[in-house]
């Protein structure tokens, strides 16, 4: 493919681009014809449970497997067609790796620099750079054996960037790490979404994420059940938002009247006052307190909880999945 | 534009392409090695002194050795160092790819730019250095042979061409068995049981194919017997065992005598159709292409067919 007709494949296509995507393992669908378009720049955090799919995805992208049906393409270029092409684009970090326990942290960086074609002189200037952004220069002459499992964390990290990919893929970067090599992987990640990076990561701990994940797509039994940013899916949801109210006294008669009003789906009591997964708008919030007013409740303190991601994933992910 | 793999890399940075360059450096680094290479040469150099030993005993010579005796060492030697070879060889091989698979370092390897061809000839490549490192180590002992006269140089050297033919045929089987097959000991396994095969079953099978010939001539009489061509057919199947091909290479004879009919063939001119070896080294060559062959293609998934 000559370097024009690249180029300009890259300049219009996404990043990430697919189509009724479907993966079978015998009689087992892991992914049942997923739609997904990922723009350049964006971070984008796949969220699902356990065997929801996000790892075949992943590996399908990473042209590390095939698709059973449908496609995947990577800036322009389909995976099946020009693995080449998109091996050049990716950096890929899977969930569990492993590392050669017998090189130093700058040899393993220059095999695979080297493995990406990347002449030894530039190497020399890239690495420490790299190893610079990881944090680990000073380990520079370490075994790699030696290393914490936060610090190999960041050296695959590290080797994903060493051939200065388009996109990012990494399968749950931060599975296993502590919270403080956590935070540091966070800090990383922002650093690459300023650099501007597409980058698509799969976690179990996405409300860290929040502040850095332009979009999310939730994934459950090889379907996408929602894609969007979070604002937009929180909106979506049927359970739309969490009440807390607080009263002076007659909690359990108050209670028993709150059950009766309309869009209250679940009520729980504790001992700050009681939590309401709402379903209703602002107005039919307006009209919930005043009916508790009307009725002579002293009304305390009456206000909208912070619906977090996690609260978002454990809404959709639960079947109900997003008024459409 | 990205990184591209042919992009300022000379001649040097071609031939050792980084998987070979890491291979050849990580096996060296580590302790393995150095223990390979001593037990191998203790076990040659002991059998290189029990044979010696055992032909004094045996000659009743005392301290005197003959050009004779010197061959008969330099034979038992060479099908030593061929027993040790058939040993190591599935060993340094049938681990490569799955050992990585199972590390989870294959995954990453497989998304560089590196070409499956690539991948899989430098592995083999690289356990074959290390191999002929061990092999050519041994040439000392094979001194004391020269001390005494009796083999030539050249035979010394197609010896050893054998021996590398029978690493890359060896190594190559190991290499797909450790591709296709996901477990390394399964791999292992596998490979140890084809070279138990090539070694030893194809030697049972010809002795058993050829008795039952032999017999059936015999039972058919001296007419059918005359019939019979000047060859049996019955020697391709020992020109699958690399025990016949090299002592083929020792003492050329043995390619006749092995493919005459038993005791109707009597011409002493008639037998094989080409040497042993050469036969030996037709097929497996055949073969172990398929072997490199089939790992490429099932290295990585075939992305371009829908299961």
């Amino acid at each position: 493919m000559n370097t024009q007709l690249i180029e300009e494949r890259e300049a219009e296509a996404p990043m990430i681009e697919i189509r009724g995507l479907a993966k079978s393992f015998g009689s087992f669908h892991a992914l049942k014809g997923i739609d997904l378009t990922i723009p350049k720049g964006t971070v984008f955090g796949f969220v699902g449970p356990n065997g929801a799919g996000k790892s075949t995805t992943m590996l399908i992208l990473s042209t590390l497997l095939a698709p059973s049906a449908g496609y995947a393409k990577v800036g322009g270029f389909d995976v099946t067609k020009h693995p080449h092409e998109v091996r050049k684009r990716i950096g890929y970090m899977p969930d569990f790796f492993g590392v050669y326990d017998q090189f130093k942290t700058l040899e393993y960086l220059h095999f695979y620099g080297a493995s990406y074609g990347i002449p030894k002189a530039e190497r020399e200037a890239l690495i420490p750079q790299l190893l610079e952004l990881v944090n680990l220069s000073d380990k520079k002459d370490a075994y790699v054996d030696s290393l914490s499992r936060g610090m190999k964390q960041r050296l695959c990290l590290a080797r994903c960037l060493v051939h200065d990919p388009d996109l990012l893929i990494l399968d749950e970067p931060a599975s296993g790490l502590d919270p403080r090599a956590r935070i540091e992987m966070r800090e990383i990640l922002k650093e690459l979404k300023a650099m501007g990076k597409t980058i698509i990561i799969s976690s179990h701990i996405l409300p860290e994420l929040a502040e850095m994940v332009d979009e999310i797509g939730v994934i459950e039994h090889g379907q996408m059940v929602a894609v969007g940013n979070v604002a937009d899916i929180q909106s979506r949801l049927r359970v739309k938002r969490f009440l807390h109210i607080r009263l002076l006294d007659r909690l359990e008669e108050a209670e028993n009247f709150l059950r009766e009003r309309p869009h209250v789906n679940r009520l729980l009591r504790d001992e700050r006052g009681l939590q309401i997964h709402f379903g209703g708008d602002d107005a039919e919030q307006a009209e919930l307190l005043g009916s508790l007013m009307s009725a002579g409740f002293r009304v305390v303190s009456f206000s909208e909880a912070q619906t977090n991601l996690e609260d978002v994933f454990l809404e959709i992910t639960k079947g109900g999945g997003v008024d459409e | 534009m990205k990184a591209d793999a042919s992009r300022g890399l000379g001649w040097r940075a071609k031939l050792i392409n980084p998987v070979l360059d890491k291979e050849i450096r990580l096996r060296l680094r580590s302790p393995r090695a150095m223990w390979t290479l001593f037990f191998y040469l203790l076990a040659i150099g002991l059998i290189a002194f029990a044979a010696i030993y055992l032909t004094q005993i045996l000659s009743g010579s005392g301290a005197s050795y003959n050009p004779q005796q010197s061959r008969i060492l330099f034979y038992f030697l060479a099908m030593a160092q061929l027993g040790l070879v058939a040993f190591m060889a599935p060993g340094l091989t049938a681990g490569v790819i799955s050992v990585e698979r199972e590390k989870q370092t294959l995954n990453l390897l497989l998304t560089t730019q590196q070409s499956s061809t690539t991948i899989i000839v430098s592995k083999l490549a690289s356990s074959l250095s290390f191999m002929v490192l061990i092999v050519i180590s041994t040439i000392p002992v094979y001194s004391m042979v020269f001390l005494y006269g009796g083999v030539s140089p050249k035979q010394l050297a197609l010896v050893f061409l054998f021996y590398l033919f029978m690493m890359v045929m060896l190594g190559s089987f190991g290499i797909f068995f450790s591709t296709v097959l996901k477990r390394t000991m399964i791999s292992v396994i596998s490979t140890y049981g084809v070279t138990l095969f090539i070694f030893v079953g194809t030697g049972i099978l010809y002795f058993v194919v050829m008795n039952v010939v032999d017999n059936y001539l015999n039972s058919q009489g001296a007419v059918s017997a005359a019939k019979a061509s000047s060859y049996q057919w019955v020697g391709h199947i020992i020109a699958w065992n690399p025990v016949a091909a090299l002592y083929s290479i020792l003492d050329p004879t043995v390619s006749d005598e092995l493919f005459r009919a038993g005791r109707y063939n009597t011409s002493p001119t008639k037998g094989a159709p080409m040497p042993l070896w050469l036969e030996f080294m037709i097929i497996y060559t055949v073969l172990s292409a398929a072997a490199i062959w089939m790992s490429i293609r099932k290295l990585r998934p075939r992305l371009n067919r829908r299961s």
